[in-house]
């Protein structure tokens, strides 16, 4: 995709989650959580199915007739199951485009995401085929339509030597065996294959988001019961092979294929699934793209306390025995396949302080690019030269907000792979010693880190209720934070216009303590 | 945002997500065929005649083989493709030579395919060539069928019935001859 339309689809989808944010606050928006509703509307699949499964005859002479029966015998609850069952699986084809079309249009699944991507396109081989044959098992008219076409598709396939539709021939063709074959594939089969599916998908996510908040679930859960008691799930008549079905009630979330197949061909369909799902396994690599340096640990200073182990979102590092004989028993190691170079590993580092008084900052673990040397130089640098009333700086994150809008006299700006990368102490380091009158942070909006987690640890870090805490002593009058996405460019600027008045207000700060003289080749203790 | 407005947003949500999700799940209706069209389909399977003759083995052949495998007669595996065509109305509509299944080709030619045809009454004429490279083993029949709309003619070949075999209604009925069948 290129840059442009890259851009316009992000700021679409910003301005779409600006309005869920509005409604259902950060935390809870179904936009930002589609991956794990999409898990959650499989939850309800799974429970929905297994009570309909226990009045559900397997046998293709009986199966219509025990639907029909729960459906209307007992539409209180076997309706509303069966009714569940199916909107929930729908709704989990919306939950799940909208996860794909998200993950895409803001870039993540480049360099090490890759994996998760990847390993999601065989999903939609699984999620598909699981609807399709669930619809195959009421043995309505709709299941003799998908039942014949599916035949005729797979028949296209070198698989089966007697062509498959010749069983939909003629009602004396049909036979149990084939339908308990479906109904092991939709019961059994291809649900082992998708719990598996998913937990390769989030095999390479530290701590992923399987669940939605509870307020979400309740909600989705309320609006799909108001609708199966609203809209009851009803066959569309038993299946009659001496005709073709006609006005068929087709879901579209999982059956849009077949029409496309009758105004096609089978090899125009299957051209398009296999080359479509190809390309889309390898959206990654199109065009391959330089990685980022991974973060590298430098042992000297590290003591293993496993702080960037617990933050990193990617699991890519890794506690494992020390190797250079210090006293420590572990040290942290790096998996540069799995970096994505996000930095937040750098920002949980307890040495990535800029108190240290070292002319060559090294913290235990640190980012090849911009090291947390170079950015304490380049800030104390930058404040140097700036010019002004009040002087600020502004850290920000490289997927977030244009900081380039903030530019005006005593305002400093750095940006950062991620908000989460800036160690704590970097704000007490810049209002105490490098003479700066406030710091505003600013990265993706709260629960849309590019990087998973970033904004997260820093609001927790601020808090004090993650390491590395922010110190209590710090003057919070002189911290702002702004969550921004590229189209809060606005909003930023209006926070940091407010952030400035308000320091204007306060009395002047001290002059900043000097650094003291720095010791060159300095330990982590 | 105030909590009310907060509140309505959330509920808008709700109800377009559940609208949208009990609208697409059976809107808009799909016809697979058009209101005034019926279906013909033609499938079968069937041994082509085999590529050369048997030939019977001598007492002292067989007394060389294990008793479970002593068959009078050898054959070839190897089956001819066959030829098949279907006329529908006195328009060929269909013609193909298949070939026989199997990596020795040993196996039946199979046939599946569908016609959408207008509804009203049809003249039928199917042709099956057994062996292609010998003018033997052929089977021919006919049929007229009035087809209400919607409904499926299924042309199967049966050998235990003598060949073609039309179903209407999910019933076999019998073909006409073609002077029959062209008459009218």
């Amino acid at each position: 995709m290129s840059g442009r339309v890259r851009r316009a689809s992000e700021r679409a989808l910003a301005r779409i989650e600006s309005a869920f944010n509005a409604a259902f606050g950060n935390e809870c928006n179904p936009v930002y959580h589609s991956g794990a509703l999409t898990i959650y509307f499989f939850w309800i699949v799974l429970v929905s199915g297994i009570y309909v499964f226990i009045f559900f005859e397997t046998s293709i002479f009986g199966a219509y007739a025990s639907v029909e029966r729960l459906t209307h015998d007992q539409w209180y609850l076997g309706g509303v199951m069966r009714s569940l069952h199916r909107y929930a699986s729908d709704a989990a084809v919306i939950t799940l485009l909208v996860h794909l079309g998200r993950e895409f249009v803001k870039g993540r699944y480049r360099g090490a995401r890759w994996f998760s991507w990847f390993t999601g396109v065989p999903l939609l081989w699984m999620v598909f085929p699981l609807g399709i044959t669930g619809y195959w098992l009421v043995w309505d008219r709709l299941a003799q339509y998908i039942a014949i076409a599916t035949s005729e598709l797979l028949d296209r396939l070198p698989l089966f030597t007697e062509p498959m539709a010749r069983n939909f021939l003629l009602p004396e063709s049909l036979s149990d065996r084939f339908f308990t074959l479906m109904a092991f594939l939709h019961l059994l089969g291809i649900p082992i294959f998708l719990v598996f599916g998913i937990w390769f998908h989030l095999l390479r996510v530290s701590g992923p988001r399987v669940n939605p908040p509870r307020r979400l679930a309740l909600g989705s859960l309320g609006a799909l019961l108001l609708l199966s008691l609203l809209l009851p799930a009803e066959s569309q008549g038993p299946a009659d092979l001496t005709r073709v079905p006609q006005a068929l009630g087709l879901d579209w979330f999982y059956l849009a294929i077949y029409p496309l197949y009758d105004l096609t061909s089978a090899d125009f369909l299957w051209a398009l699934l296999a080359g479509g799902s190809l390309l889309l396994a390898l959206v990654p690599w199109l065009p391959p793209v330089k990685r980022e340096p991974a973060a590298v640990v430098d042992l000297a200073n590290c003591n293993g306390c496993g702080r960037c182990y617990a933050d990193c979102p990617f699991g890519a590092v890794t506690l494992q025995p020390r190797t250079d004989g210090r006293r420590h028993p572990l040290q942290a190691v790096v998996d540069p396949d799995l970096c994505t170079a996000c930095g937040i590993c750098a920002g949980a580092c307890p040495s990535a302080t800029p108190f240290r008084s070292v002319a060559e900052l090294v913290s235990g673990i640190d980012m090849p690019r911009l090291t947390v040397h170079r950015l304490r130089e380049a800030t104390a640098a930058a404040l140097h030269r700036a010019s002004g009333p009040l002087r600020v700086v502004v850290y920000g994150c490289a997927h977030g907000a244009d900081l380039s809008a903030l530019a005006r006299p005593g305002v400093v700006t750095q940006t950062l792979p991620c908000i989460g990368n800036l160690p704590p102490s970097f704000i007490d380091y810049v209002l105490r010693r490098a003479g700066a009158d406030g710091v505003l942070l600013t990265g993706c909006r709260l629960g849309d880190c590019y990087f998973r987690l970033g904004n997260e640890w820093v609001v927790r870090r601020l808090a004090g209720t993650r390491e590395p805490h922010l110190r209590s002593t710090v003057d919070r009058r002189r911290l702002k934070v702004v969550w921004a996405a590229p189209v809060d460019s606005g909003r930023l600027v209006a926070a940091l216009n407010e952030f400035l008045q308000q320091l204007a207000r306060l009395e002047p700060q001290r002059d900043p303590v000097p650094p003291p003289a720095r010791v060159a080749g300095e330990a982590a203790r | 945002m105030n909590t009310w407005l907060r509140r309505l947003g959330q509920a808008t949500a709700y109800l377009a997500f559940a609208a949208a999700v009990g609208w697409l799940s059976a809107r808009p209706a799909y016809a697979p065929i058009g209101p005034d069209q019926a279906l013909v389909r033609l499938s079968f399977g069937h041994y082509g005649a085999r590529l050369g003759e048997c030939r019977r083995r001598s007492a002292e052949e067989l007394s060389r083989l294990p008793p479970n495998m002593r068959a009078t007669l050898e054959c070839p595996r190897e089956r001819s493709p066959i030829r098949v065509h279907l006329e529908l109305d006195g328009r060929r509509v269909y013609e193909a030579v298949l070939d026989p299944s199997g990596l020795s080709r040993d196996g039946p030619a199979h046939v599946y395919e569908k016609f959408v045809v207008p509804a009203g009454e049809h003249r039928l004429r199917v042709f099956l060539d057994e062996d292609i490279h010998r003018p033997q083993g052929e089977y021919t029949a006919a049929a007229r069928a009035e087809l209400a709309p919607g409904e499926v003619l299924v042309i199967d070949f049966r050998p235990a019935r003598g060949g073609f075999v039309f179903y209407h209604h999910g019933k076999a009925f019998d073909g006409c001859n073609g002077t029959d069948c062209d008459r009218g």
